[in-house]
Order: C-alpha cells, then structure tokens, then sequence
C-alpha cells in the first residue's frame, strides 16, 4: 500500500520541482512602439557618393581615424558592412550600377527594426529598443556572447574582436545623444543632398510614399523598411529594385522574435507538466518503494486464495 | 576531575602517537589520489608515450588559450562579424551537449522506470554529461568576449525573451544538478557516509528536475536558430529545429554510452566490476534496440519537417548534395542498429555507435557552421589555431575522466555500498 509518509515524500519533490523550476518563467515580449519614435529616410536617388555622412558618423562618434580619407572614391570598389575595425564608422557608402550603367550610391547601417532580432537575443537585455527608436547597446551589462550578431538579419553589429578586455558591440545608435540634446543625427547634418532625413518615422513614412507616388517614373514603389521584418524605423526609397543594392530580399515581413516567442512559450508547459508526469512515471515503476510493498501484498493476498 | 573520560584520552593520545598530520596526509594522498603507490612510483608510472603526447597538445592549447585572453579572440579564431560562432561553440556547445544527454537518458531510465538492466553503466553516464557540460561551460568561457560576466544573465540583467537565457540558465542549474547526482561516487570515494546518503536521498528530485532542464535546453540549443531563417540554410532550417535537436540528443547519448562502454571495457578493465563487464554486451543490445526506434523517430520527422517547409526543391544544389549525405547516414543507422539487435551483432551496434556519433556531428557542423550563412560569396570555416585549442580542451576532458575513473567507483560498486543501485 502507498503508505502516506512515502506518498508526500515523493509528491514533495514533484511539488518542490515545478516550483524551482517554475522561478525562471519566460516569455518574449511585445515590442509596442513608440508611435511617436524617430527614423531616418534614405533616398537613393538623391545620394551623390560623397561619403560625408561616414567622415560625420567618425567624427561625431569618436571612432579612429580612417586608413584613407573619407574623400576617396577607391573603396567603392568593393561592397563594404558597417563595421567599424574595416570602415571607422557606424555606416558604410556602397556604389551599385544601375541598368544603364549610372552609379547608384547606398548607405548600410543599422536600420533599428521595430522589433529588432539582436534585443531579442541578447541574454542581459544589453541591447534595447529605446522609447526614441534608436536601437542602443549597454556597455555595462554586455558579456560579449555575440547572439545579436547571429540574429541581425541584415549583417549589422559587429563585435570588437581584437579587443581583450572591454570588447563592444558597435553599430549605429541613431546619434541618441544628439536626438535627446535636440541635434540631428551627424549623418542627416552633414548630407550635402538631404538625401538622409531625420524625423518621426511615421511622418517620414508618408513623405517617402508620397515621393513613390508622385514620381512613379523616378522611383519603385516600395518603400523599405515599412514592413520588412515587422517594419523598421530607417526608410529606403529607391529607383531600382532593393535586392541589386545589396538588401537582403529573403528575409520576410515577420517580426523575428516571433520566432522563437512560440518556442519559449513551451517553457513553462514542459516545467509545470514534466514533474507531475514523471513523478507518476516512478509511482508506477517497479522501483518504487511503494510499488515493491504493493506487490508483496498482492502476492500475498494471491497465496492465501 | 578530568571531563573526558578516560577511554576518550586514551584512543586520542595513541592515535596522536601513531600518525602525525601530515602522515595522515601523505597515506590520504597515497590511497586516494596515487592509486596506491607512494609518490616517486606513481610519478614514474605516468610517463608514457601517450601522456607525452597528450601534455604537449595540452601545452599547446593553454599557450594559445592564454593568448586569447592577453591579445582578444581575432587572435585565436576566424570568427567575423558576419559568422561570429566558431568551432568553440559548434563543437563545445553544439555538438558536445547534445552528447552530454547521457546522464538525463539512462538516469531517467534507471532511476524513474526502474529500467535495472542499465544501472551498472549509470555513474559512468552521469559522469559523462557532468564532464560534458563542465567542458561545454569551459569552451563558453573561452568564446565570451566578456567571460568574467557569465553569471550576469543569472543574477544581474535579465533578457528574457531570449532563447540563449534559457540555455544559460538551464546549462547552469544542470551542471549543477548532474555534480550532485554525481556525488555518490565522489562522496563514496571521500569516504563520506552521512553525506553520501543526503546525496542518495535526492536522486529523485535531482533525476526529474534534469529531465526538465535537459528537455528545454537540448532542444533551445538549436531553437537559438530559428531567430535567423535568412541564414540557416532552408534544408537545415524548420520550426521543429527545437524537437529534431531533442531527439537527436537522446540518439547522441546512446550512441556515446554503447561506444564508451566499449572503450571503458578495454581500457579500464581493472577499473571495472565483473558485473559491469559481463553487463555490457546485454547493455549494449538494448540501448541499440532504443536508438534504432529514436533514429526512425528522428528520421520521420526530419523528412516531413523539410516537406513542411518546402525545401526539397534545394536538393539539387551543392548544398543539397552536402545534405543528401547527411540524410543518407542518418536513413541507415536506424535499419544497422535494428539489424545489429537482431542478429544479436554486439560488434555491429558498436559500430552502428560510432556512426551515429558521426552523423550527429555532421549535422550540428551542417547547422551552425557548414552551411550557416550559405547566401554569403565565400567564408572561413576555422582557423587552425581554433582547432588545436578545442583539441586540447577535448584531451584534458579525457584526461579528467580518467582521473576520475581511476579513482572514483564509477565502474564499480564501492565495497562499502554494495547492493545500493547509486
């Protein structure tokens, strides 16, 4: 027979179990933006190549300065990333040719997703989308695990891999400082073309729409970034097709922490069930004490028959 | 009057008489950490061509290991900002905790459905995925750009929607868990008795709350992926990434205890009880018998999670091909495990062993390094400075298993405690 002391002994680890386990609950969050956040518009039309957008973005940053000048053309020559150990700024220029061979100029950089992958993978929440829009990162709680460089979609941060002891994370931070002491990111200042614009993304989002509809013959009509992986706070607007300057044109409109949302949410389902289910697993066997009792008694009560 | 008794006197001064301190010491050290043999025969006893070998790539791989932590990890690896992962972690983390699934699998047999069969090879299991996760832990200490700040998912900031603090957690309250379902060994080698029983009492409690952790972070290890379906190839890449990782982990844990079992038998034969000896072969075929049903399990859901995602039409691409051979090794284990258990063929499931290990390689180096990022023109897969350090950290694993093999009653029952199934 299941003798009561037995039976609560067992029974408390199962309780005691879900409960330990239980401490950690997890769930992926809802990113609800700020709908008054800012974001940045890019038109390609516009970008004459000049690179002072990077020289603006080393200088307002404080990044080290640039193996050559920010004046020379020669890097176009191949397609950079933003990372600052190879361009000494938060954001790289990219030339692209167009069907009759014009050059068409792209600025990479981070482009602060609404719902941003690497927040959503960072372990100690160091990276975080901030009430303003830009996409910040905490040097102070950072462990260097480098799951938002596996996350990002679109080959952003990069990590500062020659460095030891205080290793960053870097990528753009949308000028955060600047925006809160009421400056326009370096950036947008300094282009000579207003090709970079600095607003509320919802106001940028209907000027880029009306450019696209008004100049249907200047521009395709998409604007990207208004819904690409769950919309993000740097529009693009372009003349020709988004994927031959270098965007990457597989990666959906779901927001991806979504994910992975399914997948935590089994969490706590596996850590409430599995201690009761495995708990009456041993109960069952023949191991268990109280099991060992009940057959003797069965025996027994078969031999007096 | 005197307040101990006399008796009391007596016994503490001859005691006092016959040894000193550090006499007390030395036959400790004697008995428990030089086999035996007084210390000038033990250190003799451990040159050998092997151990020769295996200090000088240890050597190497400390030396490079130190220069990661003085010059930063561009030093040691090839990892970029666009595959920031490299061998550390698909081989430490990957592939080394899927395997690390042996003390959850047969300790859950053994200690939850009461499976006796398998009780000799269960320390020798637990032992394993303790190792396993120590070292998975050692190799995350030496890829963190910041290893000093390990602890700050548990204890300072908490970024809980993501799937690496689960695995962080987990990893941590598991390493945990397997060193106290460890400690029976270790405490009856201490010769530690009341707390060797305070050990035994919570194999319950310990065993189920492992399953748990263990279900939740084999399976997050490859769930940390589904957050980048642009750059896991779509043959590899599916929403039951999380499911296929947990059952090819229990088909990773058997396969290592058959292969395992295997070596310990010709290598620590004189470490090892007749019992556990004669038990292999019987050991042997039935968790061959479980693999095989696993690997079909495995097999199935592999081929309709690609039909699901529509993936087959990436078949005929270089990558494709790639992935044919994994999936080919994969289709075969489980009708060789089969045929082996039929047959009776101990030999046959053994090797059968060492394919499955192989295979489960290939797939976690399929996923998170091969064929990770396969839009990108060209990429570098390791540098061979990466390859020499986990060479070595895997030497020193091996080299810390025999230690503790050696010493510890984990093929054996101590003879203090026979009859006691921990």
């Amino acid at each position: 027979m299941i003798n009561r002391r037995n039976f609560l002994k067992a029974g408390g680890t199962v309780v005691a179990c879900s409960i330990l386990g239980a401490r950690n609950v997890l769930g992926a969050e809802d990113f609800e933006g700020n709908p008054e956040r800012f974001g940045m518009l890019t038109d390609t039309t516009r970008c004459i190549g000049c690179r002072r957008c990077e020289a603006a973005c080393n200088k307002a940053n404080a990044l080290p300065s640039p193996k050559t000048s920010f004046e020379d053309t020669s890097v176009f020559k191949k397609e950079r990333r933003p990372y600052v150990a190879d361009v000494q700024s938060y954001t790289a220029v990219n030339r692209y040719m167009d069907e009759d061979g014009k050059p068409v100029y792209r600025k990479v950089q981070c482009m602060h997703c609404d719902e941003p992958a690497c927040v959503s993978a960072c372990p100690v929440a160091a990276l975080t989308k901030s009430n303003e829009g830009p996409v910040v990162w905490n040097d102070k709680l950072c462990i260097g695990c480098r799951y938002c460089i596996t996350a990002c979609p679109f080959y952003v941060p990069a990590f500062e891999y020659s460095s030891a002891f205080q290793p960053k994370i870097q990528k753009c931070f949308m000028c955060r400082q600047r925006i809160k002491d009421g400056l326009l990111p370096a950036c947008a200042e300094a282009c000579p073309v207003e090709a970079i614009q600095f607003g509320k993304r919802r106001d940028l989002l209907k000027m880029a729409k009306q450019r696209v509809w008004s100049h249907p013959d200047k521009y395709i009509d998409h604007v990207y970034g208004e819904t690409e992986v769950g919309g993000t706070d740097w529009l693009y607007v372009s003349k020709v097709p988004f994927e031959k300057l270098g965007f990457p044109s597989n990666i959906g409109t779901t927001s991806l922490p979504k994910l992975t949302k399914d997948f935590l949410s089994m969490v706590n389902l596996t850590l409430i069930s599995f201690p009761a289910l495995l708990g009456g697993f041993y109960l069952a066997s023949n191991k268990s004490p109280h099991r060992e009792t009940e057959n003797k008694q069965i025996e027994e009560d078969l031999k007096h028959e | 009057m005197n307040e101990y008794s006399n008796e009391y006197m007596e016994s503490h001064v001859f005691l006092k008489n016959e040894q000193t301190g550090a006499e007390i010491i030395s036959t400790w050290l004697k008995d428990k950490i030089f086999l035996g043999l007084p210390f000038k025969e033990y250190m003799k006893t451990l040159v050998t061509p092997i151990n020769i070998v295996a200090g000088l790539i240890v050597f190497a791989g400390l030396t490079l290991i130190a220069m990661r932590f003085i010059y930063g990890l561009e030093e040691v690896t090839e990892a970029s900002n666009e595959q920031p992962w490299g061998l550390f972690l698909t081989w430490g983390l990957f592939t080394g905790v899927p395997f690390s699934a042996s003390g959850f699998v047969i300790g859950t047999g053994v200690y939850i459905f009461g499976l006796k069969r398998y009780q000799p090879v269960v320390k020798n299991a637990i032992l394993l995925g303790f190792l396993g996760y120590l070292f998975a832990v050692i190799f995350l200490m030496i890829d963190l750009g910041r290893p000093w700040r390990i602890y700050y998912p548990m204890f300072v900031s908490f970024g809980t929607a993501s799937v690496m603090f689960l695995v962080a957690w987990h990893v941590a309250l598991y390493l945990s868990v397997q060193f106290f379902e460890f400690c029976p060994s270790l405490l009856a080698w201490l010769d530690q008795k009341y707390l060797r029983k305070i050990a035994v009492s919570m194999t319950l409690g310990l065993t189920i709350f492992g399953v748990m952790l263990s279900t939740l972070h084999q399976s997050a290890l490859s769930a940390m992926f589904l957050l980048a379906p642009g750059k896991v190839h779509p043959l590899w890449y599916t929403s039951y990434l999380p499911w296929l990782a947990f059952i090819s982990a229990i088909g990773a844990a058997m396969a290592l205890m058959i292969v395992v079992s295997k070596l310990t038998v010709i290598f620590f034969k004189e470490r090892a009880s007749p019992e556990y000896l004669a038990g292999i072969d019987d050991i042997t075929i039935g968790l061959g018998k479980a693999s095989s049903f696993v690997l079909f399990t495995y097999l199935g859901l592999r081929l309709i999670s690609i039909t699901h995602e529509g993936a087959w039409k990436y078949l005929n691409t270089p990558t494709g091909h790639w992935f044919l051979v994994e999936i080919t090794l994969f289709a075969i284990l489980p009708f060789l495990y089969y045929y082996g258990v039929l047959r009776k063929n101990v030999g046959l499931i053994q090797i059968t062993g060492v394919l499955t290990m192989i295979g489960i390689i290939l797939n976690r180096f399929n996923l998170t390094l091969i064929t990770f990022n396969y839009q990108l023109p060209s990429r570098e897969l390791f540098f061979w400075k990466e390859a020499l350090v986990v060479l070595s950290v895997v030497v020193i694993e091996i080299l810390v298993y025999r230690w503790i093999v050696n010493r510890m009653p984990v093929l054996h029952q101590h003879p203090n405690y026979a009859g006691d199934s921990h």
